[in-house]
């Protein structure tokens, strides 16, 4: 990859609060029209990695770029669009007016009737902000960040507080204008929006990049293998074999992640004859995930 | 409010950014408007304070009632740039909308101006509330040229109050602004003169009042009415001034800081 197909890049960037490390040396890449999905535990720095590329904070070291410029560039900031986490919007105003508000900071915005059908908001246009649920606050928020029709789009934990139905019109949205060119930085803790999302994957751990690729390629990543199964085997006792890293219980099932699947399948068999239902699968990203930030600890 | 570079572009890009400025200032307006429990309170505060003290307690002193006219106009400026600029300035960073207008590309001079403007109209409305009770109740008749001069005073002095405010919303958080602006904006009043003379109380309060910039406003104000203490007001006009650049100065370092 050049550079040159990159909209945003986070180069060797450091980021230091007091004496908390919040970002140790992060590269990060983004190109047009793709998914990147910043996966990892609170505290791992995704916030911190996106106010560096949005210009909201200032690298110690490194550097954050977005298309070529610096990110508070005026003509930088014209081509993009966020959602932060914290957005205290002013409650006395309704979402119409926001739109036109913020459709006014934008050379190019998007048309009021295409943020409205993207965002889900037909609903909540003539409604104060103040009056909304979580949820509908969100697509607000969401309605917000569609409004400059920009060329990246930030969406910091987007669907925290979303029902179903709304995350589906996110979900549909982001592949929309993702299909149309528009690269997308996702963070999200609901590692299935990421699986269903995202072109790429970059778990972050403690101030660094951990793993980055595909979603296949981090799974690939992990050699743990989940087996689910009914048995009467006591799950302590096979908790205690060398090859089983956890066993779970899941309704009737026993679910049992581990690196050597064969070996496990086998002494199974072995102990328990009427063994049933017996299933193995490469573990999900989920899974790769929490073996991938124990292994940064 | 972001870098020196930002606002440059600003100001030399094609597009006109004038529907922005007037936008922002639309819905500043409105959002205010409909949130009375804090505008109500700002608009009546400084006159309840004139008529118990400026007139109630002053009965029959023509000459106080006509003093603290001026000075309690003062008084009633300082509160709309403090408060607004000092509370709205300290929520709106920490709940994070205004990170969210400084990613958007919006000209920080939008935000800016149209909270200015309001606090413009505050002042405006507080300075009229006055006059009228002045005129009709306090016995104070100025000449026609007074009047208006007197309120132009109050709403460009809304200005240093402004700056002051927005170095108080850049720094305390949200719940210790109103606390904070309140430890200011009173013991300010009083050190300034603005409830009773400076000459009344000993010597040293008149030796700090030049550091106060509610002083130089009262001077200036006193001066129209022809209180004045016979000074120049041009040193008045610079010093309020220099305060003014000197806290949006600032203002403006702490807010590219600490985003």
């Amino acid at each position: 990859m050049t550079n040159a197909d990159a909209v945003a890049v986070l180069a060797q960037a450091r980021k230091s609060y007091g004496k908390v490390v919040a970002l140790d040396g992060v590269d990060l890449q983004v190109r047009r029209g793709e998914v990147l999905a910043l996966l990892g535990p609170n505290g791992a720095g995704k916030t911190t990695a996106i106010s560096l590329l949005l210009g909201l904070l200032q690298p110690d070291g490194g550097e954050a770029q977005l298309f070529g410029m610096q990110p508070q560039a005026l003509d930088a900031r014209r081509r993009i669009g966020a959602m932060l986490q914290t957005t205290g919007v002013p409650e006395t105003l309704a979402v119409g007016e926001l739109i036109e508000l913020f459709r006014s900071y934008y050379p190019r915005p998007r048309t009021v009737a295409d943020i409205v059908e993207l965002a889900g908001v037909a609903d909540l246009l003539t409604r104060r902000y103040g009056k909304l649920s979580g949820g509908q606050q969100r697509r607000a928020q969401f309605a917000l960040a569609l409004a400059g029709n920009s060329q990246i789009l930030f969406l910091d934990e987007p669907t925290t507080g979303l029902d179903v139905e709304a995350r589906a019109t996110m979900w549909k949205t982001i592949r929309k204008l993702a299909r149309e060119g528009c690269a997308i930085v996702l963070t999200t803790h609901y590692l299935e929006e990421a699986e269903a999302l995202a072109d790429r994957v970059s778990v972050l751990a403690r101030g660094r990049i951990v793993a980055s690729g595909s979603v296949q390629q981090i799974r690939a990543r992990v050699a743990q293998r989940r087996i689910r199964c009914l048995s009467r085997l006591a799950e302590n006792a096979i908790a205690a074999w060398p090859e089983v890293r956890s066993v779970a219980r899941d309704g009737e099932h026993i679910e049992i992640i581990t690196d050597a699947a064969e070996a496990v399948v086998r002494q199974l068999l072995f102990e328990d004859t009427t063994l049933s239902e017996l299933e193995v699968k490469r573990a999900g990203l989920a899974e790769a995930f929490v073996e991938l930030t124990r292994e940064a600890a | 409010m972001n870098t020196v570079a930002t606002i440059t572009d600003t100001s030399t890009s094609t597009r006109s950014v004038l529907p922005i400025y007037l936008l922002e200032a639309k819905y500043e307006f409105l959002r205010v408007l409909r949130n009375p429990s804090f505008a109500v309170p700002s608009l009546l505060f400084p006159p309840l304070f004139y008529l118990l003290f400026g007139l109630i307690l002053n009965r029959g002193s023509a000459n106080a009632a006509h003093y603290l006219f001026a000075t309690y106009s003062v008084f009633g400026v300082m509160a709309p740039g403090l408060f607004g600029f000092g509370i709205g300035v300290a929520i709106e960073r920490e709940r994070g909308w205004l990170a969210l207008k400084r990613v958007a590309p919006m000209p920080p001079g939008a935000y800016l101006l149209a909270k200015m403007a309001m606090a413009a109209l505050f002042a405006l409305i507080i300075y009229l509330v006055l006059a009228a009770m002045a005129y009709f109740f306090g016995g104070v008749h100025l000449a026609a040229w007074q009047w208006p001069l007197l309120g132009l005073i109050a709403v460009l002095g809304v200005l240093p109050f402004c700056a002051l405010g927005l170095l108080i919303g850049s720094r305390v958080n949200a719940s210790a602004a109103p606390a904070f602006v309140n430890f200011i904006y009173l013991p300010m009043a009083f050190l300034s003169g603005l409830w009773m003379p400076l000459s009344l109380l000993p010597a040293f309060f008149s030796q700090l009042a030049p550091l106060w910039p509610a002083y130089h406003l009262a001077q200036l104000a006193l001066a129209v009415i022809g209180h004045g203490d016979g000074s120049a007001m041009l040193p008045h006009i610079v010093m309020s001034i220099a305060f003014t650049a000197l806290c949006f100065a600032i203002a403006r370092r702490w807010l590219a800081r600490t985003a």
